[in-house]
Parts: structure tokens; sequence; C-alpha cells
């Protein structure tokens, strides 16, 4: 797979080592989730080729950026590669447009997709370009990072916590903008991150590190309804679910429909017949063998028992179902799973207390 | 004031501009490395950079005697080049001067560099800026406010020297009177009234070079 991003990096410290072997795809945004200290910064600074791994290996598609055994390292300024660190960074003797041209001068030996001035629009940065970075908000610096590192014509493009430095208004004044890339960009995104909602929102692909190692790698619902994760990873369990928007009602709530039938949820901005991502935590279902009509849980669907598997708090356990074809993960405890005799292939009814939207 | 002392102003203040401008050549890659090594002889360098801040002028005056001299390594290699001997010359002074104003000028520029950090030089390199290219276009224009004290001090203590003048410039007219010898002669002769005028003159020179550094040179900004 010649599109795809191949990473075979090691590094060892004394206090700390990394030691990833991973195959990512060549198109979305791939998260890098995972505790303070899990190596994911490391990781990405080494595809950077901020750090040096020796011995290692960094292709993006046909360009081999790093390949030790051949003796071959290229030092980040031939690397075809667009990184946003947490901190904007932007440099404080030029502009907005002095930024923004600083890479844009130095990459692109072939025009790239958008102009400046195009790109300043996609991001909403148009009516900034004169100023200096130290007049912008935090969340416009940001915009303003991003824009001059798509505009060097990257091949890759490395986010490190783009968001972490910034308060909840900030990263709402960004998010829609890294959806917007997230669909509109044809080149792979690596996403360093420890906020499992921006993961939720934007990964298309998941990578779980832990210790500088991968625990788990792969689309990002598979990983997410894996019930076989560490403990650190369970207390967050749930799945993402990409549903459309069918009808608001007056009732004021929001019919969602997605593959495995209908959710009910507040009602919400998005025109009928947008596209959302919800979360939905594993704590926040439950599990009957027979259709409730006494109950005031709305969302009820039916669900096929994968698996189940103990949790990292003692008596309980996570349940992997399949919501016609979707997956779903149910938290209970082992007392109710054995009255009910929770097993695989079981047929019953989900209860989902609460829809998290990610929009 | 005679035409001695304007002389003696004149050459002052050529010789501060050839050896600041030598200076700035000379430092900013010592400030660099210094700034940016993780050597070991980290600790040397910098150490013989400073030597000229506690040592009396008279000391590195007359070691460079000796070896700028007849005898020494540097005036046999001047001699052999057929350029003659530096002591008692303009050349020999600005080279002295060199030396001797060297940490003034390094250190501001060492920790105006040192205060960007890695960080705007990594951005650079993944904007495929090359090192360079990015000592150029980022770590200079960030380090400006060092390189405006350095160069203002580098100045103002070259035209202030007095000790090492006398040891390897002599008292020339025109070739190494400086205004500091030049204020001692007349010291010397009792003319009092035209020592006033070139002291005064130094003084008011130092105060307003000073409050130019002290005023102008903005708090150091951070990348943000």
């Amino acid at each position: 797979m010649s599109q795809g991003v191949r990473a075979k990096l090691r590094i060892e410290r004394s206090d700390f080592s990394l030691d990833v072997d991973l195959n990512l795809p060549g198109r979305g945004v791939t998260a890098l989730f995972g505790h303070s200290g899990s190596g994911k910064t490391t990781c990405l600074r080494a595809m950077a080729g901020l750090e040096r791994a020796p011995g290692g290996y960094f292709a993006v598609g046909d360009e081999v950026w790093q390949d030790e055994a051949r003796g071959l390292f290229l030092p980040p300024h031939q690397r075809a590669l667009g990184v946003v660190f947490q901190e904007a960074s932007l440099f404080p003797h030029l502009s907005v447009r002095g930024n923004m041209e600083f890479g844009q001068k130095r990459g692109a030996t072939v025009a790239f997709g958008a102009s400046l001035p195009e790109m300043a629009n996609m991001l909403g940065i148009g009516h900034l370009l004169d100023r200096s970075p130290n007049q912008l908000s935090g969340g416009e610096r940001q915009r303003v990072a991003i824009a001059r590192a798509l505009l060097a014509a990257p091949k890759i493009l490395l986010m490190d916590e783009p968001l972490a430095a910034l308060d909840l208004k900030r990263k709402q004044e960004i998010l829609p903008y890294l959806e917007r890339l997230h669909r509109d960009l044809a080149i792979p995104v690596v996403y360093v991150s420890h906020a499992p909602d921006e993961v939720a929102r934007l990964a298309d692909h998941l990578v779980l590190l832990d210790e500088g190692r991968v625990v788990a790698s792969g689309a990002l619902n598979d990983v997410l309804s894996r019930i076989d994760l560490p403990a650190a990873f369970a207390d967050d369990a749930g799945v993402v679910i990409e549903a459309t928007v069918a009808a608001h009602e007056a009732d004021g709530l929001t019919r969602l429909e997605f593959p495995g039938g209908s959710i009910y949820v507040t009602r919400c901005q998005e025109p009928v017949g947008s596209w959302l991502r919800c979360r939905i935590h594993a704590r926040d279902v439950s599990l009957a063998l027979v259709p409730q009509v006494q109950t005031s849980i709305l969302n009820c669907v039916s669900a096929i028992v994968v698996d189940l598997a103990p949790t990292d708090t003692p008596g309980h356990v996570l349940v992997r179902l399949d919501v016609a074809g979707e997956p779903l993960l149910a938290r209970i405890t082992q007392r109710s799973a054995n009255k009910l005799d929770i097993r695989p292939g079981l047929a019953l009814r989900a209860q989902i207390k609460a829809v998290a939207l990610l929009a | 004031m005679d035409s001695t002392d304007l002389a003696a102003v004149w050459l002052t203040l050529k010789l501060a501009t050839v050896v600041t401008l030598l200076l700035l050549v000379v430092g900013t890659p010592i400030a660099w490395w210094l700034a940016r090594t993780r050597s070991v002889f980290k600790g040397v360098v910098g150490a013989v950079v400073a030597l000229p801040l506690v040592l009396p002028p008279t000391v590195i005056g007359f070691y460079l005697l000796v070896v700028m001299g007849p005898n020494g390594p540097v005036g046999q290699l001047t001699q052999s080049l057929g350029l003659g001997l530096l002591p008692f010359t303009f050349p020999g002074l600005v080279i002295a001067s060199v030396f001797y104003s060297l940490p003034f000028v390094v250190q501001p520029i060492q920790n105006a560099f040192e205060a960007i950090g890695e960080r705007p030089l990594e951005v650079a390199a993944t904007l495929r800026a090359s090192p360079w290219d990015a000592f150029w276009s980022v770590a200079v224009p960030l380090a400006k406010p060092g390189f405006l004290s350095g160069a203002i001090l580098g100045f103002a203590h070259t035209v202030g020297e007095f000790g090492i003048v006398l040891m390897i410039g002599g008292n020339i007219p025109e070739k190494t009177r400086v205004v500091s010898v030049q204020i001692y002669d007349h010291v010397e002769a009792l003319e009092y009234t035209q020592a006033h005028w070139l002291a005064g003159g130094m003084v008011l020179f130092s105060f307003v070079v000073l409050l130019a550094l002290y005023t102008s040179n903005p708090a150091r900004r951070k990348t943000t």
C-alpha cells in the first residue's frame, strides 16, 4: 500500500522508550491517543524528523523520509510535512501574512490546491492578514498556524494537541475548521490528543498508545468497541455513531437515523439531512431481554451480544453488542449479566440513557 | 578643542566603528555556538570569552604585545607576510580592542539566542527552512534586541578603553592616540580646560548611550 503512512520508530531513553510499528491510512485523520507520558508527542516528533529514531523507517506514500537500514535520514526541512504544535508558535517578527508565506515560499515547488487568500478564507482568518501575531486570540493564532503549515504543500499534516492550550470557548471556535479540514484534505493527518471528545469528533483511525507501545490501532469504532483493552482506556469506553438528522420534532427533540435505528436527542441546530457524530458511553447503555414499555428511557435499539469481558472495576463487565452491523458497548454489573444470562449470540434490547452530540 | 583633540575624537570613533563591525562578525558565530552547544567545551570557551571582564587591560595588552611582537608567533607571521608588526599601529589597536570588547558583544547576543528557544527553529525547519536559512530568517530577527545591545555596548566599551591602548597602541597622533589617551596627556600637562572638554564629552556620550540602551530595548518578545 504505497498510499499509506508507514512508521517503524524506536527511541530508547533512560526514563522512557518508544517502540511503534504503524500502518496508517493515506487519507483521513489518525488520532494518536494516550495519557501524558504515553509517547504520542515523541512519536509525532520522530515522524517529523525532529527526533531521530535510530534504525527507524518512515514513509508517506511513495516518499521514504527515513530508512536507516539504507542510511537514509532526511532532516525535517527536507520532508514535505506540516506540523502544528500545541502553542501556535507563530513568528512574532512577521505579520500573519508573512507567517503564512514563510512555508509557502519555501515549500511549494508545485502549485498546491489552495492559494493564500483561499486558505485564509477557509480558516476564517482573511481579515487578519496584516495583523501582528500578538494581536490575535489563541484560537486565531492556532488557525494561522494550521494555514501556514498547509500552505507549505505538505504530504502529511502532523498536529500535536493543537487545542490543548485553548480554553473551551476557543476550542469550540476552532473545531468546525478542523472538521472542515477533515472533510476536504486529501492528505493524511496525524492528530495527537489526550481528549476523548476531540478524538471521537475528528478521528477516522485510532491508535492507542501506552508507555511508548501501541495498544491498539484500527478504524475508530473498531478500536473504541474493543472490550479487551487495558484498564487505562476502559473508563471512557464508548462508541461513536455517525447519524443523519432525520427530523426536528415539535416536542423539542431531534430524531437521528443511523443504520441501527433511530435515536432521539435534545433538539440540535443542524438542519435536517446533515450528518453528525455522536458518542454513546458504555456506562449510559443498559440491557433488557424484552422490550420495555413502562420506562422513561426513550432510546431503545435491538442488539445482539457479541462478547463480554470484565472491566477494571470489580463486579462490572463490558458487553459488546452488534446493532445492525454497528458496534455498541454496554457497561453493566456482573450480577445483572448473570441474572439475564448474557452470552454471545443473545438477542436483546439496548437502552440508551444518554447520547452526546459531537457538533 | 584643538586639532589634536579633534583628531583623537575622530580616531576613537573610527576605531570603535571598525571594532564593533568586526565584533558582530566574529561574536555572532561564537554567541550562536555558546547558546546552542551541548559540548563539554562550552564552559571553557565561555570563560575565555569572559576573561576581559575581570582581567586588567594591561594584562591583555601585555600578552598581545608579546604575541604580536617581533618574536611572538603572530608577529613572525605578519612579518613573513610582509605586513610588518602590529603593535603601535591602528590595525594592532583594532585587534586588541576586539579581544577586549568581545564579551560585551557575545553575551547579549548569546542571551538573545538562548531566549528564542528551540521551538521557532523547529517550526522553521518544518516549513522547509534549512538551518542556514532559519538562522537568518528567524534567529537573527528574533535576536535583534540582543544585537542592538551588543553593538551599543561593544562600541561604547571600545570608546572607553585606555590601558590596552597604552600597551598596544602607544600614543601616536592620528594613528593610535584616542580620546582617553589624549585626556591623560592633557592632565599630565595640566591642561585642565582641554581635559574637561574631552572628559565631559565622554561622560555625556556614555550617558546617552546607556540611556538609549535602557529605554529603547523593549522587553524581550516571546514567540506567540
